[in-house]
């Protein structure tokens, strides 16, 4: 199988790091991987403020770099939630069609396609997971509290697999961070006090870092954070699960 | 209207209950627990005489006690002009001072503990919500699991009131504390009796 | 006091001024949220439950108008005395009419937000007519000259400590007592004294069934039933959403209700009014006021399947921390945002945006409605209608120049890093929202493109 690498905007400006972590543990599971180069963005930003209509470049820009895999993985529950429901391309309707039935969030794409049982990886440290709501409601990473529905969190089966990761309890399971998007700036202060009530549950609960399969949540979670001058840090899952021993 | 028929969407057909409660528990006990739990009292008796004694205990000095069950008759354990006994229509308003109401239901269910009565046992549709204190007496074997069943009792049956009653009135909305007693009953002692 | 210009994000900014309030505001309608999720885990059918609440209602969209020409007639061989609103305008008339032929000026009223989005009270206070609203919440809110902030909790933003200092103004109660029992039974004592002297009382209506002609009434206080009980004369008000086919239909609503509300196995009286108490006169009046508009929309139409429990805004984290007010509606919260637009897009285009779009709304739904699909659609109409600022298409427009072409996104993401690294005073500053209470990300030297290139070239 080959599988295309869809790396968020912000995770290409921003984080590298996390796309690395994602490519080598991709790898390190011997599967083909390519990163298209002139990917850009989803264009969730614009659709989510009430634009989508102003998403046919970055709609037909994916079309047009992805529709040869047989898989395409990203490291963000969000952005993958946005091309399953949203993707469309009026030239190639098709072409749209099959690239959302084959995306997928990473760690859904490891559990339900690889089907990994066992991972070499290390990771010492008291972890508080974020779940990301689109991530957790909108693809079904794990069951949400609000249904009444067996337990299940494919996020968590992976972190269980990492040696030496003690994963903290939390007061509020899956309530939302307060990211949001654009709401982040437009309505800045219920965003922050999200954030900041998030936080301290997981600094309550001992947490020495907090991870989660978006970016764009730990981005906002880190700005607080580092303004709070706390030691807690964030890191992406995908981050935890290549942390093979050095 | 004309525009309601119009911009209404094509048929879907509404499914088919296929609810049913558990049976196999026992329905009283869970019935006792619910409505305890909710603010109600519930004693078990094997006759109606008994409940004379409970409500004279309980309520040894009630400004005015109001009854609309015939058999049951306790009129000399209370001085003359406090106790009733309802068969006649009269003025809601005139209920005002009730303190204990005692009436009939037709049954209980046990998921939420409430009990149905309809205009029938209310003597007057006024009395179960205004009288200080409310008695409800319900055979013991009556008591249905769920909603589903209590509606199968009801079927087509045409009153002009009927109401699902589970325990006394109460209110939250003063910072979520329960309290007891809001404007209906203060309180709602319900007799569970071997008929 | 509802403030016409403001929208929910300034309202929601001074919300938050008081971080002991918002804190309090917030952890006490999650013990809501948890309350409900302890009652339905004792429910093993309970996600059968709403799938099946979620098609009864289905139905009733489908077929709405045969089912209100069948409660009609039922309700009217009953001896109910039927009333027909369009707007909202004509519902208070209606109103006001039926009060005015029994010559009375002075009513109770029971909860009930469809007399609250035709403003009612302020429209009969305009005629002469005296509304006393009898729940105890609305009463609270009442006194205090304000609207409800929460559909079955009115007065869930005042503290005990602000409620003992009201009654103790307009009721006489003892300065500086807070004591919750006592509060209420003074409310007891005074509104009794209301439900003893009126001569007409209005309800809202929980569901009506086509079956049957009648209406079901739930309330904890028995405020409802004791306002009728005592009338000569009972209004009820409904949208005309509130139709549902059959009786037995009530077991799968009843058992939803009150415990994705407040976590109740059912409220203390849940009253069918079937025929009018002799010597009473019953009025129904059926209210449209944009239903039957929002009915033909594909989109929206599910908003119309609310049976106004609530629970969407225990669960809202954004309603939470910016309380009802914020939302300058009569019904506020997560349901409040997709349905206000629908009455005044122009005065409401801030709500579907005031919210991260989690999706929590949606799973405690007992009628599985869409919410969050719906707020964003509510997204892409407002902004198609214009609802947005010059800026932000300005700013939209530019973005998605820049995303869509691969060699100007790389420079813009490059310059961007760049600027971040080297002049961050240009970008930590007070004019961007994001640097107030947040780092900025730290601007990497490389992008992951940059990185996976540069790899690529060392392993060839």
């Amino acid at each position: 199988m080959n599988v295309g690498l869809f790396i968020p905007c912000y995770i290409d400006q921003l984080y590298p790091q996390v796309g690395i972590a994602t490519l080598q543990l991709l790898e390190r599971l011997g599967l083909s991987v390519t990163y298209p180069t002139n990917q850009t963005c989803c264009g969730q930003p614009m659709a989510n403020s009430g634009f989508e209509h102003l998403t046919q470049g970055t709609s037909y820009n994916f079309v047009t770099n992805f529709s040869e895999f047989d898989y395409i993985v990203c490291p963000s529950g969000s952005c993958t939630l946005h091309i399953k429901d949203h993707l469309h391309d009026e030239g190639h309707p098709d072409k749209a069609i099959s690239i959302r039935k084959k995306t997928f969030e990473l760690t859904e794409f490891l559990t339900d396609v690889i089907g990994i049982k066992k991972l070499a990886a290390h990771f010492p440290h008291k972890v508080g997971l974020h779940q990301s709501c689109h991530g957790l409601r909108g693809l079904g990473l794990a069951q949400m509290s609000e249904l009444m529905a067996p337990p299940f969190s494919k996020p968590e089966s992976l972190l269980n697999m990492v040696t030496g990761l003690e994963l903290i309890e939390l007061e509020r399971k899956d309530e939302c961070c307060g990211f949001g998007g654009t709401f982040c700036v437009f309505e800045e202060a219920v965003s922050v006090k999200m954030g900041q009530d998030r936080i301290a549950d997981h600094s309550n609960h001992g947490a020495e870092y907090i991870t989660g399969v978006d970016m764009s949540c730990l981005m906002h979670l880190e700005g607080i954070l580092r303004r709070q001058k706390s030691k807690v840090k964030v890191i992406h899952i995908a981050e935890i699960l290549n942390s093979v021993n050095k | 209207m004309a525009s309601v028929k119009k911009n209404q969407p094509s048929m879907v057909e509404f499914p088919t209950l296929n609810f049913a409660g558990d049976t196999s528990i026992d329905l009283k006990a869970q019935f006792i627990k619910t409505l305890t739990g909710i603010g109600g009292s519930v004693i078990e008796v094997n006759e109606i005489k008994e409940v004379g004694d409970y409500i004279k205990s309980t309520f040894p000095k009630p400004a005015r006690i109001v009854n609309t069950l015939t058999d049951l008759n306790f009129e000399h354990a209370y001085p003359a002009g406090r106790f009733e006994i309802l068969n006649q229509k009269s003025d809601p308003h005139d209920f005002s001072n009730v303190t204990v109401a005692i009436m009939q239901g037709e049954f209980g269910v046990a998921e939420n503990g409430a009990i149905w009565l309809t205009e029938v046992n209310m003597g007057d549709q006024a009395l179960p919500y205004i009288c200080e204190h409310l008695v409800l007496i319900i055979n013991k074997h009556s008591i249905v699991p769920t909603l589903h069943e209590a509606y199968e009792k009801i079927g087509a049956s045409a009153y002009n009131l009927g109401t699902f009653l589970a325990g006394p009135s109460k209110t939250a909305d003063i910072e979520q504390s329960l309290v007891l007693g809001a404007h209906g009953s203060k309180s709602l002692l319900v007799f569970l009796i071997n008929y | 006091m509802n403030p016409q210009n403001n929208t929910h994000s300034e309202l929601a900014e001074k919300f938050n001024r008081d971080v002991e309030r918002v804190n309090w505001h917030d952890k006490t309608l999650w013990f809501v949220r948890e309350k409900r999720d302890k009652a339905a885990h004792q429910i093993a059918e309970w996600e059968q439950l709403r799938e099946a609440a979620s098609q009864i209602k289905n139905n009733v969209l489908s077929n709405l108008h045969d089912y209100l020409i069948e409660f009609e007639k039922n309700a009217v061989r009953h001896g109910v005395h039927i009333h027909w609103a369009s707007t909202a305008q004509k519902h208070n008339e209606i109103v006001h009419s039926i009060i005015k032929k029994h010559g009375a000026n002075h009513i109770v009223k029971s909860k009930s937000m469809l007399t609250e989005e035709c403003g009612l009270n302020e429209y009969l206070h305009q005629q002469g007519v005296n509304v006393v609203d009898t729940d105890l919440g609305e009463r609270i809110v009442q006194l205090a000259n304000e609207p409800p902030s929460h559909i079955v909790l009115p007065c869930i933003h005042w503290k005990k400590e602000e409620i003992g200092e009201l009654f103790h103004q307009h009721l006489g109660t003892p300065k500086g007592n807070a004591d919750p029992q006592f509060l209420t039974a003074a409310a007891r004592v005074h509104l009794r004294e209301h439900f003893l002297t009126s001569r007409v009382a209005l309800t809202g209506v929980n569901f009506a069934v086509a079956e049957t002609g009648e209406i079901i009434v739930c309330t904890n206080e028995g405020n409802a039933d004791l306002g009728v009980q005592l009338a000569d004369v009972h209004i009820a008000c409904m949208g005309i959403e509130k139709i549902i086919p059959k009786r037995k239909h009530l077991s799968v609503f009843l058992r939803l209700l009150a415990r994705s509300a407040t976590g109740q196995p059912i409220t203390t009286y849940s009253s069918h009014f079937q025929k009018p108490r002799e010597g009473q006169e019953m009025h129904i009046v059926l209210v449209d006021n944009g239903r039957s508009e929002r009915l033909a929309s594909d989109d929206f139409r599910n908003a119309l399947k609310c049976i106004r429990c609530g629970a969407c805004f225990n669960t809202c984290p954004v309603y939470r921390r910016s309380g009802g007010h914020s939302y300058h509606t009569a019904v506020a919260g997560p349901i409040g945002s997709i349905l206000a637009p629908g009455f005044d897009m122009a005065k409401n285009a801030d709500l579907p945006f005031a919210s991260t779009l989690c999706g929590s709304c949606t799973n405690v739904c007992p009628v599985k409605i869409d919410i969050h699909d719906q707020l964003y659609k509510w997204r892409q109409v407002l902004v198609q209608n214009g609802h947005t600022t010059a800026s932000k298409k300005t700013g939209m427009n530019v973005m998605s120049q820049m995303l869509s072409h691969p060699t100007v996104y790389r420079f813009s993401g490059a310059v961007g890093r760049w600027v971040m690294r080297t002049l961050p005073l240009m970008i930590n500053n007070k004019f961007n929202p994001w640097y107030k209470q947040r780092e900025m990300p730290k601007a990497s030297t490389q992008s992951f493109r940059s990185w996976y290139l540069n790899q690529r070239k060392h392993e060839q």
